[in-house]
């Protein structure tokens, strides 16, 4: 790719941007000073992904009120705020997307200072390969993706990427996720590569073995195959451990496993998008959430890993001793973060899904 | 009836609403869209129009890219057939029944597309699901006639996550598009055009084949581009009822946009969907061209 510079080139962001600010000065111009700012708060969140009654707990202890979007993936976080910020103050992009995201400069830096509740978190999130010095985020949730399955329809524990990706025994009851770094990922897993390779010659490989195993799935599910695994629909799901666990309240026949080939391991942070209209509040708000209780509050709601040493105290010995939230040593060396390896390599692992999908 | 110029003023004052409502809202955007598929990326969040024709390179050179439009296609196609099928004996039933019922009937055919369509698609995965309504019936009529006790318990079948759900829900959502302007034509038939042609010795099929159909043809017409083509470019229905090849050319339109971030190639393959569907009308205003010419 080139990457020449041209002085005549606007990029339609900035231009965006200059209409949004010139949109801003009209409408804000008989307003106060910029300490005074309205007191709402404008939040982008996963579904399922906050306690029941965080935002208006927020609200009784600041005044300010919290107002909750949703989206589905990051993919769909990140075309939301390619074009500039529609108007969000708090973000919650999983770590490769902190890196692209800050790449693009679509972050804004955090004030550390405005955010005492940074002394909760455990030393270890505080260092952040994607993020060197938690500049642009913090540390929400975190967990992995393995298998999701119905204990009582498999044989055993499928402790195995084998049973998803290369074996006929399950035809027909299995869902993989929808997006392609995921699922070419764990298969490279499974292969025995890097989940993060950049080598076509193995990301190729692990193109043929999802085709080869296509006869046997059932569906590419977009997040919601523990609601597949919960109605009967499949046996086993690919997923996110917080997910399946949200439906083994209700399902006790239900399980999660990280199988032994490892998987991908992933934290979502807390962000403040460049041009948030309420970077104070979006400062108080990400405080809150980083609060011992209400952190405890959410934690205790959605089922998944804290990286909040405080909240962990007020947490039930059930949730911090289940090793579906918290993997043992063990399970944890075998696992990656996925890494933001530029454009080009998102382009490939499209154009491989796309046949993927085609065949 | 008078000519326009002779009230400019009226004229302009009814034109430019519309004309400025089309301009801003669709040409324009069209417009971007366009220049965009000549364009590169430069960084992850700009693109440049440089003229380039190497999108347009990559979705014709690329098989894949032609094999998942070919696939579009075709599956549009079958699934407008089906629409038609289904569609011509409602819309003749309704046209024929008092005026009572006629209301009832448009109203059951209307009120459905006043719903949501991700709402829709959502109900038809609980009708085809492995416990949805279909198998629930099914089992019900399998166990009622004691045939567990000659063949075994009830299988379900498969009926979500497949190309015929993708066909059914893409027929189901587009039926009203179909219906309509059939309603509209059969409606306009002269009825005593049919009874001419039954007194004078054509049987019920001859009648239908020779004059019925003709007579409708304009209608039957507007019908399939009503439905064909916003059929080629839907990625909801296949995206959410589909399995593992269930993808369609809107699917991969619409991760260009998403995850792939490839906003330059994205608007090359709309645009090729959209010289292709312009072509196509070409084609029928030139055929349809030559048909009349033929008859004067």
């Amino acid at each position: 790719m080139k990457h020449r510079k041209s002085p005549m080139m606007t990029s339609r962001r900035s231009f965006l941007a200059g209409t949004g600010a010139v949109a801003a000065g009209i409408t804000l111009a008989p307003h106060k000073s910029f300490s005074a700012e309205d007191k709402v708060i404008n939040f982008y969140n996963w579904d399922t992904y906050i306690g029941e009654t965080t935002l208006d707990d927020f609200a009784a202890a600041t005044g300010i009120e919290a107002k909750m979007d949703l989206f589905a993936d990051n993919d769909e976080l990140f075309a939301k705020l390619r074009e500039g910020n529609p108007g969000f103050d708090v973000i919650v992009p999983s770590n490769d997307y902190v890196e692209r995201m800050a790449v693009a400069d679509m972050l804004s830096p955090l004030d550390h200072d405005k955010i005492p509740n940074i002394a909760n978190i455990e030393p270890v999130f505080m260092e952040a390969a994607f993020d060197p010095g938690r500049k642009f985020s913090l540390p929400y949730m975190w967990g992995t993706i393995g298998i999701g399955y119905r204990a009582g329809a498999v044989d055993g524990v499928p402790d195995s990427w084998k049973w998803l990706y290369d074996s006929d025994k399950y035809s027909g009851r299995i869902a993989l996720l929808g997006d392609a770094s995921t699922v070419m990922g764990l298969a490279l897993k499974y292969l025995g590569y890097s989940y993060n390779t950049v080598d076509p010659a193995e990301i190729k490989q692990a193109e043929e073995l999802i085709i080869a195993q296509k006869p046997h799935i059932k569906l590419f599910a977009d997040d919601n195959g523990q609601d597949l695994l919960a109605s009967g629909e499949v046996n086993l799901a690919q997923e996110w451990n917080g997910d399946i666990l949200q439906v083994q309240e209700e399902d006790e026949d239900i399980a999660y496993i990280v199988p032994k080939e490892g998987a991908v391991i992933w934290q979502d942070c807390l962000c403040i998008p460049a041009g948030a209209p309420h970077p104070q509040n979006a400062h108080a708000f990400i405080d809150y959430l980083l609060d011992a209780e209400a952190g405890a509050a959410i934690a205790d709601f959605i089922q998944y890993a804290t990286p909040n040493g405080a909240a962990k105290k007020l947490m039930s010995e059930e949730y911090l001793s289940n090793p579906a939230i918290f993997p043992t040593e063990e399970v944890i060396a075998k696992l990656e973060p996925e890494i933001y390896r530029g454009e080009e390599v998102t382009k490939l692992f499209d154009e491989a899904w796309t046949r993927i999908n085609a065949v | 009836m008078d000519h326009w110029r002779d009230h400019k003023l009226a004229f302009w004052v009814f034109a430019i609403p519309g004309t400025a409502w089309l301009v801003v809202f669709f040409l324009a955007p069209l417009a971007i869209v366009w220049a965009l598929s000549f364009g590169e990326n430069i960084s992850i969040t700009q693109t440049r129009v440089t003229g380039t024709l190497e999108n347009y390179g990559r979705a014709l050179l690329t098989p894949v890219y032609l094999q998942v439009i070919w696939k579009s296609v075709w599956l549009s196609a079958l699934a407008t057939a089906g629409c038609l099928l289904i569609a011509y004996p409602v819309a003749f039933l309704i046209s024929f029944v008092g005026a009572r019922w006629k209301m009832i009937l448009l109203a059951a055919i209307i009120l459905p597309f006043w719903i949501n369509l991700l709402i829709r698609t959502y109900a038809l995965i609980a009708v085809f699901r492995t416990r949805g309504f279909v198998n629930f019936g099914l089992e019900w009529v399998y166990e009622t006639l004691f045939l567990d006790r000659l063949f075994g318990p009830f299988q379900p079948l498969e009926l979500l996550y497949n190309n015929f759900a993708v066909g059914a829900g893409l027929i189901y959502v587009f039926m009203p598009f179909m219906v309509l302007p059939l309603y509209a034509s059969i409606e306009r038939l002269d009825k005593s055009l049919l009874e001419a042609s039954l007194d004078l010795g054509a049987g019920q099929f001859t009648t239908f084949w020779r004059v019925t159909v003709p007579l409708t043809m304009p209608g039957i017409v507007s019908g399939i581009i009503l439905v064909f083509i916003p059929m080629l470019g839907s990625f909801l229905i296949p995206d959410l009822l589909g399995g593992t090849n269930a993808q369609m050319i809107g699917n991969v339109i619409e991760r260009q946009f998403k995850s792939a971030n490839d906003y330059p190639f994205g608007a090359a393959l709309s645009f090729l969907l959209m010289y292709a569907t312009f072509a196509a009308l070409a084609l029928r205003a030139y055929a349809a061209g030559r048909r009349s010419a033929a008859q004067v």
